[in-house]
């Protein structure tokens, strides 16, 4: 049994029978019990067209669930009014099933379990490993997104920003357990973008793939955090980042910008130079200010705000560190790095103890703690480097 | 989400505004304030924020490393002044607002006259994974 098809196939299933008229619960429980009865004939039975025969089969079990029902009327005169079972149309319905599943009534979180388990047609336990909850406590997260869904109809087009901020929070998780979230958010995103022309999909496909480009550098064998400007050049993907800029280029040209393409320019940027000591800061300067003008998000102005420091000197980043909030996370970390580029080493390397303080994961604070500890050694008259 | 630890004290934290020792309060006391953490918990599942929970003994002892060759030191003379952790919560809750609150929520528990203890518990973020998108 080919499990990577019946990952494919789920979420298609699944969405036939939603446009059916079945309701998304009843759906995904119709489509478990069809991969159940898949798993038991195929191996002597293979079918011809395994999509035609989890459709017709999961219809079937929708059917005999919905009968034995106490809504059972309600959902006959469904019933009646839609197509006979067979193979699906060739129209897109997992789409749908995107939109659904990131329904704003939905929390973020539910909306990430939702897609993940729907979308992804990852089990439960994988789910719940990926974010170290109990399996129990993931069922009843995906079980009450479900029920907060299954009164939805879908007449309109859902909303694409909330489909990508779900698939972003996704892509950011990393990964743990035996999923790794990073390449099952690119996997669903470039499954997304094949489908829509939406030029921020490609924007956000753009951003991941350049980002994962990039990984294999990012920490070192011991699992140290290794700075942008540290990094082994060699280690990064020059396919991922070759095919992220492709993307990126041709968002950009249909001349509707927003922030996913905004920061995937910045991320091309940085893949482009083949020496930190190349990078182009002044361009991404300009990069961060489409994205501060696109978003007024605080964390872009404080990237902004080291850029410039790159761009112009280490004095032009401080001042405009200073027009921002000093609560804003990451800031002590960017003003440590500031001042000790502007030679102040005292000031960095209080600061790095600082911002350590308040890291908020393990790679970061064993970094910053370093980076004080490194200050400190030289101010003491010290060799450490 | 992010997860968060609720440490409730033995000792250690500021003293409760219900402070009663235990085992000064009646069986029924004591039943009510255990029930109502299991039903604390048990909500806390269905509503998908619950991660994991413990008690401890009180009974704890500090050790250290002794030396070459030499038995470990264990603690003596400064255990009346140590902290001792009772138990924790582990949830996994989208804010930090919704942290305080489940832990004012946690600190209501019945003591004593079957009044809410007021207990002081401790909130500690947990350190998470590095996001995959850092600059």
């Amino acid at each position: 049994m080919d499990e990577a098809l019946l990952r494919t196939l789920t979420p298609t299933v699944i969405g036939v029978l939603v446009r059916r008229g079945a309701d998304f619960a009843a759906a995904e429980d119709a489509v478990q019990e069809a991969l159940v009865e898949a798993l038991r004939v195929w191996a002597d039975d293979p079918p011809r067209d395994a999509k035609g025969w989890l459709v017709t089969v999961a219809w079937h079990k929708f059917l005999d669930a919905a009968r034995a029902d106490s809504s059972r009327r309600r959902r006959e005169e469904l019933v009646e009014g839609e197509p006979a079972p067979g193979p699906g149309e060739a129209v897109d319905d997992t789409l749908q099933l995107y939109f659904l599943c990131a329904h704003p009534s939905l929390t973020p979180a539910s909306a990430v379990a939702l897609t993940l388990r729907a979308v992804g047609g990852l089990t439960t336990r994988q789910i719940a490993q990926a974010y170290l909850v109990p399996e129990a406590t993931m069922a009843q997260r995906i079980s009450r997104a479900k029920r907060t869904v299954s009164s939805v109809r879908f007449n309109q087009p859902g909303d694409v920003a909330t489909v990508l901020r779900v698939l972003y929070l996704v892509f950011n998780e990393g990964y743990s357990g035996d999923v790794d979230l990073a390449a099952e958010a690119i996997r669903l995103t470039r499954r997304l973008a094949a489908k829509t022309e939406h030029e921020e999909v490609a924007g956000l496909l753009a951003l991941m793939l350049l980002h994962h480009a990039r990984r294999p550098a990012r920490t070192g064998p011991d699992g140290r955090l290794v700075p942008l400007a540290e990094q082994d050049r060699s280690l990064w993907d020059t396919c991922l980042i070759a095919e992220g800029v492709a993307i990126l280029q041709a968002a950009l040209a249909r001349d509707r910008l927003g922030e996913f393409q905004a920061q995937a320019a910045i991320a091309a940027l940085h893949a482009d130079a083949r020496t930190a000591e190349e990078t182009d800061w002044v361009q991404i300067v300009e990069w961060y200010d489409e994205l501060v003008r696109l978003t007024g998000n605080p964390v872009a102005r404080l990237n902004r705000a080291v850029a410039v420091g790159e761009a112009d000197g280490p004095r032009a980043g401080l001042a405009a560190l200073a027009d921002l909030d000093p609560s804003l996370p990451r800031y002590a970390a960017a003003t440590a790095y500031l001042h000790e580029r502007d030679g102040d080493l005292a000031t960095a390397a209080r600061l790095y103890a600082e911002a350590a303080r308040s890291a908020p994961n393990i790679p970061e604070l064993d970094h910053l703690t370093r980076q004080a500890a490194r200050l400190n050694a030289q101010l003491r008259g010290g060799t450490a480097t | 989400m992010a997860k968060y630890l609720l440490l409730k004290h033995y000792r250690g934290a500021p003293a409760p505004a219900n402070d009663v020792p235990m085992d000064q309060w009646t069986p029924e006391e004591i039943s009510a304030h255990v029930k109502y953490m299991e039903d604390f918990a048990r909500r806390l599942e269905e509503t998908g924020e619950f991660v994991d929970t413990q008690a401890l003994s009180p009974e704890g002892t500090f050790v250290r490393y002794g030396g070459e060759g030499r038995p470990p030191v264990t603690d003596g003379p400064f255990a009346e002044t140590k902290d001792l952790i009772a138990g924790w919560m582990v949830i996994d809750v989208e804010t930090y607002e919704r942290a305080l609150e489940l832990a004012a929520e946690l600190s209501a528990a019945p003591g004593a006259g079957g009044r809410p203890i007021h207990e002081w518990l401790e909130v500690r973020p947990f350190l998470t994974p590095p996001p995959t998108i850092t600059e």
